[in-house]
């Protein structure tokens, strides 16, 4: 459960976040859209705990995240950040162990949940790799295996399919439906419109540090509010299969 | 597609890991370089000498003439010098490893936080001064609190912390300090006449020739402590590999974490360096060496850069007191002309980079 209320930030002078509410309940899959600089990174960082907002307050699992300390939001909540280069060569595995460095669980469930991360992010060949040799997409989705071996009820992803394939873009938002479906809360930054309304229950619209519209993907993803939003054309059609919102830029 | 337990694929085969045999090895190699260290000098002896001169201060046994002297010699000069040489290398390199997993540079050295610089500060401002206020301890003292005083200065003024800024603030303010410490250090020997400079030079050099009991005693304790430290923090030091906010993220508090490397780290290199004088290249070669050899996880770099960092230091003091004798060659040309070296050829290799990363 994510609670954010009243979430005001200014840095420099410039107002980062203002007044910004958001609640996500367990079990769904929320997905913060909006156009470059509309502060989906950064409120994703402040409930992250890695910025502390001027105003406001955030709860994590109803406690607030200004009684946390490091270690008891590890427990808590696993981030996947934007970019993720590693200093030394240490091999994948290793890598995605440092999941479960710090969790408070018993290590001799650790191999289990490391196999079964590294199977869901398709990485299980990669084992012993330098991890410094990957590519962008093998990174990434290292980094996405490091945050389900992590194993919290509250996951935050800032845009974890920005530099993946089309079947491991598939794959992340699929593993990330699954976990919501056992009770995970999911909160995704994401770019790309088509993947939100294909995988998330809800979809928050962010303009100018607020939010500009919430709902399900088919309310909130209309023509009109995303021209307007994005001051862009499109046309929005119905995906012929999944019956969710498409939508399609046009001159 | 969720994973199910049937979904998991088995991991491919585990490369061979060797360092076991390299812990084996290096630990032989240990033993055989320090005793080589007690049997050769002025008065070289063999191994059944060195073994009896040994003993004799352990069992009780009768002594004739020579073996008083045998004993005196490998117990009260060089045995005590090896073990200030194991002293000084082990707490360079394990400082060094963990500077440069902290800044997650491969650069980075156990003088990077200022230690050194202030050290040699307080040493020349002692000779040049003339200060004599702890008498033949002056030196030392002064140097290794100018050395650790430096550090507290530079963390003061970076003050990295609160969310946001990172451990990059503590490098520029470093730069900066270490700057105006070089300017005073510069003023202060175009000050010294040329007995002083010629001190000066020999500490600025680095020599073990001052190692006694006593001086073992003050130090062994605390690089015990702090290298076991060190080791204890390993597992938080592989997570800063991610980057700080990752690292937090995972569930490390880099903040504390960082103040707590640093003050250790100040601490070892101002004591091993405020008696001997400051020795290069250890802190930087040796834990990059370990990194090529073992990999780069600190749960064994750390102890691997200690044994390592011992052995280089005795081999180079070893050289340093055999190679013009009965004159010694400061320890600091025997590393340089080993140490320039391999900085080059990492350089070469195109390891140097990701200090950005």
């Amino acid at each position: 459960m994510i609670e954010a209320q009243d979430i005001t930030l200014r840095i420099g002078g410039k107002s980062l976040l203002d007044r910004v509410s958001l609640t996500c309940r367990p079990g769904t899959v929320t997905a913060l859209v909006g156009p470059n600089g509309a502060g989906k990174s950064t409120l994703l960082s402040v409930i992250a705990g890695d910025l502390m907002p001027d105003k406001g307050h955030v709860r994590l699992n109803g406690k607030l995240m200004s009684d946390l300390k490091v270690h008891d939001l590890a427990q808590l909540r696993a981030v996947f950040p934007q970019g993720s280069a590693i200093r030394f060569a240490y091999p994948v595995r290793e890598v995605v162990s440092m999941g479960r460095a710090f969790r408070d669980l018993s290590p001799d469930g650790d191999d289990r949940a490391i196999d079964a991360a590294m199977s869901q992010a398709e990485i299980m060949h990669l084992s012993w790799r330098d991890a410094q040799t990957l590519s962008g997409g093998e990174q990434a989705r290292t980094t996405f295996a490091r945050v389900l071996a992590q194993d919290c009820s509250i996951v935050l992803l800032d845009e974890p399919t920005a530099p993946l394939d089309l079947r491991h873009q598939e794959r992340v938002l699929q593993a990330s439906v699954d976990l919501a479906r056992r009770g995970v809360t999911v909160l995704a930054v994401l770019h790309d419109l088509n993947l939100a309304a294909a995988h998330a229950d809800r979809i928050v619209l962010m303009r100018n540090a607020g939010i500009a519209a919430e709902g399900s993907p088919s309310e909130v993803l209309t023509e009109a509010r995303i021209e307007e939003v994005y001051r862009q054309q499109v046309c929005v059609i119905t995906h012929p299969k999944r019956g969710c919102p498409v939508v399609l830029t046009t001159a | 597609m969720s994973v199910s337990p049937e979904m998991v694929v088995a991991p491919p085969p585990k490369p061979v890991d060797r360092s076991a045999l390299i812990a084996v090895g290096l630990s032989l190699l240990f033993v055989v370089v320090l005793l080589a260290t007690v049997a050769i000098g002025a008065v070289s002896l063999s191994l059944s000498e060195v073994l009896s001169a040994l003993m004799s201060r352990i069992s009780d046994v009768e002594l004739d003439r020579d073996q008083v002297l045998n004993s005196a010699v490998v117990w009260d000069l060089r045995l005590a010098r090896s073990v200030t040489a194991i002293i000084v290398g082990a707490s360079l390199a394990t400082c060094g490893a963990a500077m440069q997993g902290l800044f997650g540079n491969p650069l980075a050295d156990p003088g990077i936080v200022g230690v050194s610089s202030g050290a040699s500060l307080g040493a020349i401002a002692v000779v040049v001064l003339q200060i004599s206020a702890f008498g033949i301890w002056t030196l030392p003292v002064g140097a290794f609190v100018a050395g650790v005083g430096t550090t507290f200065l530079i963390y003061g003024l970076a003050r990295p912390g609160r969310e946001g800024t990172d451990s990059s603030r503590l490098l520029l303010v470093g730069i900066a300090v270490n700057a105006i410490g070089g300017a005073f250090a510069g003023y202060l020997t175009y000050l010294a006449t040329a007995e002083q400079l010629q001190s000066l030079t020999f500490w600025s050099m680095g020599s073990l020739s001052s190692a006694k009991w006593l001086t073992v005693g003050i130090t062994v304790g605390p690089a015990v402590i702090g290298i076991a430290l060190l080791m204890i923090w390993a597992r938080p030091l592989d997570l800063l590999a991610l980057g700080e906010r990752q690292a937090r993220h995972l569930g490390v508090d880099v903040r504390s974490l960082r103040r707590k490397l640093i003050f250790v780290t100040a601490l070892l290199v101002a004591a091993a360096v405020s008696f001997n004088g400051t020795i290069g290249f250890v802190g930087l070669v040796v834990p990059h060496i370990f990194r090529l050899l073992i990999g780069p996880g600190h749960r064994q770099l750390i102890p691997f850069s200690a044994l390592g960092g011992g052995l280089l230091v005795m081999m180079a003091d070893l050289a340093a007191r055999t190679m013009d004798p009965p004159n010694e060659v400061p320890i600091g040309v025997i590393m340089g002309s080993l140490g320039g070296p391999f900085f080059l050829w990492m350089i070469w290799r195109g390891r140097t980079g990701r200090a950005d990363a």
